[in-house]
């Protein structure tokens, strides 16, 4: 099915809210108001939002590092992510874990993770418990091309397709894991041809059309919820930012490469296919929207700056369960 | 002997660029290959792996056993748990296992430590973990001159080396000398002489022992600061001698407290009967709290010791007998 003009819509809000997101991240972190590392996921909106567009709310997704845009794109409250940012008590995570760490299990969002490859192996359990709860829900794993390389990626998808798991593996192939060229650590052209190893369907898709994500997304998960089992998704994408947003790392990419995808945007790919393609959507509309979104990220950072640091003893809270 | 000063994570890169111009059998394996080595030594001798721990350090293992001698940066020690069968199950075990037949001269290095928000995952000082392995060797540097020191030990020695560095320290500045030197595995330092109470303190809380040192000189209090430097195998004598000598003990460490290497060195001092007969008062551990690291500033500072908590520690000491 493809998208709606009104998903689209959507579709495209959501990508240029995660922008907006890290764009103010980014700042606030080298204006000190947020503290450790921050990866920004830009340039790679599409995965996350053509993904999510296919999945239902009580369906269930995993994140890695470059976590906000997973986050954004499965609905998580963009004031309770700032606050998180800010190290506050209202943050999800009441301030414990930070950029690296947002999850909000009420919606699905599993965690973002600090090791690569550490989500694919959990996102596999929950895909298992929905198989096993027979409640047609299906489990996403969001990860790199560098955590492709991981024994819990190769472990992780040999059981899912062995137990026919309701699992969509999406790896955001951006051909960079911090500084080291994934042509150097892995042989074969394209990451997803591995799946037939496993006896899986992989799929590459352009990461940066978010309708074309969206495709292979509904197919993927249709093909879970049918119990047919996991997909290997491939979405060819670019990170546009260095691998944290650290001042002075290092960004070892080639300027040629970098500019190849800059031209690729996929925030404008899909503002001009609207364009086009109905004649109504504007650079006044999209202007429009922007304030919007804008809007709503300076409310975000109000609501973080109200909300107080925890108290230094709440380090000691919630190491176990009641 | 003409010294020159250097940041610590300076002295480390020192010591793999000397060692490794020192012997062809040395090659790096590491997520990152920097560029500068690549330049000197070239990729096949410096090594970007992919992110599979579990595999290239199994595979540092491997060729350590058939002519080589490795090296092995994991970054930060957070990502060696992916490997822990390697390092447990494997390179832990296996000179002993196969009687001793071949050896296995391997270094594994990591940084450790917090207090940057990095939050739990990130924030982490799991030594004593490793101490409770037989067949391992541990260093844990607190200065650029120890961190080289120690590190060509480790490159050079004929066993698997874990090396745990301090990113807390990675900038401070100190003296190395110009020539080729190292410090042996299994020698503590004095960082400061005393002499009414010992802090053992390991790697950044060296440095905060000799600042609470400072402070409890004007209080008349005069304490001498004790780094093991290696964690395996520890040096008792000079730490049961130092004890003997001021009758007090505080330990410090970034770690928590439960089962760690402040608890080993506690039980190994003073289950000395000489050394135990001449403590004043009981033994004070001054550690992290027993929790993962959080995020948020405040919280985390928390957790952590520090000079301060240090002060108190001794005060405690002093005031108990
Ligand atoms: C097990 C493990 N090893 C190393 C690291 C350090 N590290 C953090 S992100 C990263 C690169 C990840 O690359 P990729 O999976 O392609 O994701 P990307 O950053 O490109 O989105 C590395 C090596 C880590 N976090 N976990
Ligand atoms: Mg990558």
């Amino acid at each position: 099915m493809s998208a709606s003009p009104e998903l689209q819509r959507q579709m495209l809000r959501q990508m240029q809210t995660i922008r907006r997101f890290e764009e103010r991240a980014s700042d606030d972190y080298k204006g000190g108001a947020i503290y450790g590392v921050v990866h920004c996921y830009i340039g790679e909106e599409a995965s996350a939002v053509g993904i999510c567009a296919a999945l239902n709310p009580d369906d269930q997704i995993i994140s890695n590092h470059r976590g906000h845009g997973h986050c954004i794109a499965k609905g998580a409250d963009l004031n309770r992510m700032m606050a998180e940012l800010y190290g506050r008590v209202d943050g999800f995570c009441k301030g414990k874990g930070g950029s690296m760490h947002i999850a909000d299990f009420s919606i699905g969002m599993l965690g973002a993770n600090g090791i690569v490859g550490g989500g694919l192996s959990i996102i596999t359990g929950a895909g298992l418990a929905a198989q096993m709860e027979g409640k047609n829900r299906v489990a996403v794993g969001f990860f790199g091309d560098g955590a492709s390389n991981a024994g819990s990626f190769h472990e992780s998808l040999n059981i899912a397709a062995s137990w026919k798991l309701p699992v969509v593996y999406v790896c955001e192939h951006n051909s960079w894991a911090a500084d080291t060229a994934a042509k150097k650590t892995h042989a074969a052209e394209n990451m997803s041809d591995r799946a037939a190893g496993y006896g899986i369907p992989g799929i590459v898709v352009d990461g940066n059309d978010v309708l074309a994500v969206y495709e292979v997304a509904q197919q993927a998960v249709a093909r879970a919820r049918a119990g047919e089992g996991p997909t290997l998704i491939e979405c060819k994408t670019y990170r546009q930012r260095p691998h944290t947003e650290r001042p002075g790392a290092a960004d070892r990419r080639p300027e040629e490469e970098k500019a190849y995808w800059m031209a690729r945007d996929p925030i404008p790919i899909l503002v001009d296919h609207l364009k086009q393609q109905q004649g109504q959507f504007s650079d006044e509309e999209f202007k429009a929207m922007d304030d919007e979104i804008m809007a709503e990220i300076e409310a975000s950072v109000a609501y973080a700056e109200a909300s107080p640091f925890p108290a230094p003893e709440a380090a000691l809270d919630d190491v176990f369960a009641d | 002997m003409s010294m020159r000063e250097i940041s610590y994570g300076r002295a480390g890169m020192e010591a793999l660029v000397e060692e490794m111009r020192r012997d062809p059998t040395t090659f790096h394996l590491a997520t990152d290959a920097p560029p500068s080595l690549v330049e000197e030594f070239g990729e096949e001798r410096i090594r970007a792996t992919p992110i599979a721990e579990n595999a290239f350090s199994g595979i540092a293992i491997g060729a350590a056993g058939s002519g080589f001698r490795p090296i092995v940066n994991w970054s930060m020690v957070t990502f060696c748990f992916v490997a822990m069968d390697q390092i447990v199950n494997q390179a832990s075990k296996i000179h002993y296992m196969f009687g001793g037949q071949q050896t296995f001269p391997l270094t594994f290095r990591s940084s450790v430590g917090g207090g940057t928000s990095l939050a739990a995952q990130h924030s982490q000082s799991p030594y004593s973990m490793f101490m409770n392995l037989a067949g391992l060797k541990l260093i844990l540097p607190s200065t650029p001159h120890d961190m080289k020191g120690l590190l060509k030990s480790a490159i050079r020695d004929n066993n698997p080396v874990l090396s745990f560095e301090s990113s807390r320290l990675m900038g401070l500045k100190g003296e190395v000398p110009d020539e080729d030197y190292t410090v042996p595995i299994g020698v503590a330092d004095v960082k400061r002489e005393g002499k009414d109470v010992t802090v053992i303190a390991l790697a950044w809380l060296v440095h905060e022992a000799l600042a609470a040192a400072e402070e409890m000189e004007k209080e008349g209090v005069s304490v001498e600061v004790v780094d093991p430097r290696t964690l395996f195998p520890l040096d008792e004598d000079l730490m049961r001698a130092s004890v003997q000598k001021t009758g007090r003990l505080v330990i410090a460490d970034e770690a928590g407290p439960t089962a760690g290497a402040a608890a080993e060195i506690a039980a190994l001092v003073t289950e000395d009967a000489e050394t135990f007969k001449a403590l004043k008062a009981p033994p004070k551990r001054v550690c992290a709290l027993q929790v993962p690291i959080p995020y948020s500033p405040d919280m985390e500072n928390h957790v952590f010791p520090d000079r301060n908590r240090i002060i108190a520690g001794i005060r405690e000491v002093m005031e108990a007998g």
